[in-house]
């Protein structure tokens, strides 16, 4: 059976560092950066980047649309 | 297979929206108006209605709500979305119309403007942010605000001996003749999400049918004025806003 394998991209400028995404995420992929933007939010990025199967819920949740899923089904 | 093999253009699954453009969103970090705009963009690139809509902002949050989509739009008075949506639909009934209003704006200022739009049956869609305070002039009580529920006017928590009770006012909207779709929603998770989405295609489709209002309520959190974290005012959403307004349909004719 072919496994699913996701990956989210985060806008860093547009991310406010709000932790919606952090919260809906299933798979607990997703974390806040120690670094900021510019105007100083810490951002979110794949933490934990194997976990992730790309169910886009950090995506739906996003108030700032600042976050790109991709999925791939491997073999 | 690392990351970098699944980042490309034909594995993408979703992004933004390209009707909500690149203008960052003014709103605090967590605040439900960014998902509710982004989902009238996702509706409206779905449909293929760009050249064909055209929104109402209020006065409140949304105020800039012209900045972020991609599309034309009408700044009415306080209030009065219902009354320059009306003018709009009846001079342009191909178009699809829709007002975006917070609580302090339909519930409060423009309850008369509401209330005769729906009870005309005006063919627009009214899409109503419920959050219970008013946000933008600094979290002061709004009609919305739950009983107990503590705001800048009412420091000690709302008390119905003095400032009334909470108005639902989508329920008094429900028993009118003139609307066809009363819907409550929310977008605390990726589910509910999914729901307000389908609830506001559903809306413009209706509208294009000219059988009656369509008002889709969105229960959202204001979690600056609230004073909580995003997460926490999502939990206590649930908690203490989805008892006095419960979620689902209310009316589909």
């Amino acid at each position: 059976m072919g496994k699913i394998k996701g990956a989210v991209v985060v806008n860093t400028e547009r991310c406010k560092g709000c932790e919606l995404c952090i919260v809906a995420c299933p798979s607990k992929v997703l974390a806040l950066s120690k670094q900021v933007n510019a105007k100083g939010y810490n951002f979110a990025y794949m933490a934990n980047e194997d976990a992730c199967v790309g169910c886009s819920a950090c995506g739906y949740v996003c108030p700032d649309a600042c976050i790109s899923v991709y999925k791939v089904k491997v073999e | 297979m690392t990351t970098k093999d699944i980042i490309k253009p034909e594995n993408l699954v979703y992004t933004k929206s390209r009707i909500l453009n690149d203008t960052p969103m003014h709103y605090c970090p967590g605040c439900s108006h960014g998902v509710v705009h982004k989902l009238i963009a996702e509706v409206v690139e779905e449909m293929d209605i760009q050249e064909d809509v055209i929104g109402v902002a209020p006065v409140g949050c949304a105020v800039f709500a012209y900045n972020y989509l991609d599309f034309d739009f009408q700044e009415a008075a306080h209030g009065r979305a219902p009354a320059v949506a009306t003018g709009i639909k009846r001079l342009m009934p191909e178009k699809y119309v829709f007002t975006y209003q917070g609580d302090g704006d339909l519930a409060a200022i423009g309850t008369a403007e509401t209330i005769h739009a729906c009870n005309r049956g005006e063919n627009i869609v009214i899409i109503f942010i419920n959050n219970g305070i008013y946000g933008m002039t600094g979290g002061q009580m709004a009609p919305t605000t739950l009983e107990g529920m503590k705001t800048a006017t009412c420091p000690y928590g709302r008390d119905t001996a003095i400032n009334g009770y909470p108005l639902n006012i989508t329920d008094l909207l429900v028993k009118l003749e003139g609307t066809r779709y009363v819907t409550r929603q929310s977008v605390h998770n990726s589910a509910s999400v999914r729901k307000a989405k389908n609830a506001i295609r559903k809306g413009f489709e209706n509208s294009k049918e000219g059988k009656g209002t369509s008002v889709i309520e969105i229960v959202s959190t204001c979690n600056s004025g609230w004073k909580m974290t995003p997460d926490q005012s999502n939990k206590w959403m649930v908690e203490n806003m989805f008892p006095a307004y419960p979620i689902g349909d209310l009316k589909d004719i």
